[in-house]
């Protein structure tokens, strides 16, 4: 499924890079420790987490993840959002909780 | 494409050495994409390039998190990528016990940014063929890894 579609299901806020959403995500990640996601998540899962610092960029792009959902609210930093523009890694929020989040995409790629 | 078979396999085909700062959380992971670069030049295999990114971006953030500075080196040859990261720090008294999955030493705010997690160096352990760690309490902590290259590794087995 497109990130553009998962986006528009899910009525996503797109905070970056929203020429890169036309990416594939086969299957996602959840969590909030980011030795988990280098060690677990894999290329071109969406990640899913409430963490808004800096370092989530460059976790992505290190993994190669397709993008990062922020849930409950959350907002990424300013430095944040910097980093991804240059990293292309495109960020969303959304007010849904992870459990939510991570439910509807469940259900949308299986 | 790496073509091992006319190289002498232990000839060095790329160094590089990345600097690393302590507590500046705003370039961690950078050590880790640089290298990443590096390697994807290379022609290397995604898996591989995917497990030295990993054991880099654990090591560059122990230094972060709890050194004042220090280096990553890293050397390519065909037969494997070695990754040296050596630092400056404080440290560690207990190794047995710091590669016990799920212990930390971190502060309560670097665990709210996710860090320390107590997975660092068990990812690394796991992530890499070869795993070396030496520390000198008040003078700091050296990794070594070693991740082999694609075929070679069952050659050498």
């Amino acid at each position: 499924m497109k990130l553009a579609d998962l986006v528009k299901e899910l009525s996503l806020e797109v905070k970056t890079c929203k020429d890169g959403l036309q990416r594939d995500v086969d299957s996602g990640y959840v969590s909030d420790l980011l030795s988990d996601v280098l060690a677990n998540s894999a290329k071109d899962n969406i990640w899913i987490t409430l963490q808004t610092h800096i370092n989530i960029v460059a976790v992505a792009s290190v993994k190669g993840l397709a993008g990062i959902i922020i849930v409950a609210s959350r907002q990424p930093q300013e430095d944040t959002l910097k980093k991804a523009k240059v990293e292309k890694i495109p960020i969303m929020t959304t007010t849904k909780s992870a459990f939510e989040v991570a439910g509807k995409i469940y259900q949308l790629l299986k | 494409m790496l073509n091992t078979n006319s190289i002498p396999l232990d000839k060095l085909i790329v160094e590089g050495i990345f600097p690393l700062v302590g507590g500046n959380f705003a370039k961690a992971g950078e050590a880790s994409i640089h290298l990443k670069q590096k390697l994807t030049e290379l022609g290397l295999n995604e898996d591989i390039v995917r497990r030295a990114a990993i054991v880099t971006f654990e090591a560059e953030m122990n230094v972060i998190i709890y050194a004042v500075a220090g280096w990553l080196h890293y050397y390519v040859t065909p037969r494997q990528i070695k990754i040296i990261v050596q630092d400056m720090g404080h440290g560690i008294e207990n190794i047995e016990l710091a590669l016990q999955e799920g212990y930390s030493t971190a502060p309560p705010w670097v665990k709210e940014m996710g860090w320390g997690s107590g997975m660092g160096l068990p990812n690394m352990k796991r992530t890499s063929d070869e795993f070396k760690i030496d520390s000198v309490v008040g003078e700091g902590t050296t990794v070594e890894m070693i991740i082999y290259l694609n075929n070679v590794k069952a050659q050498n087995k």
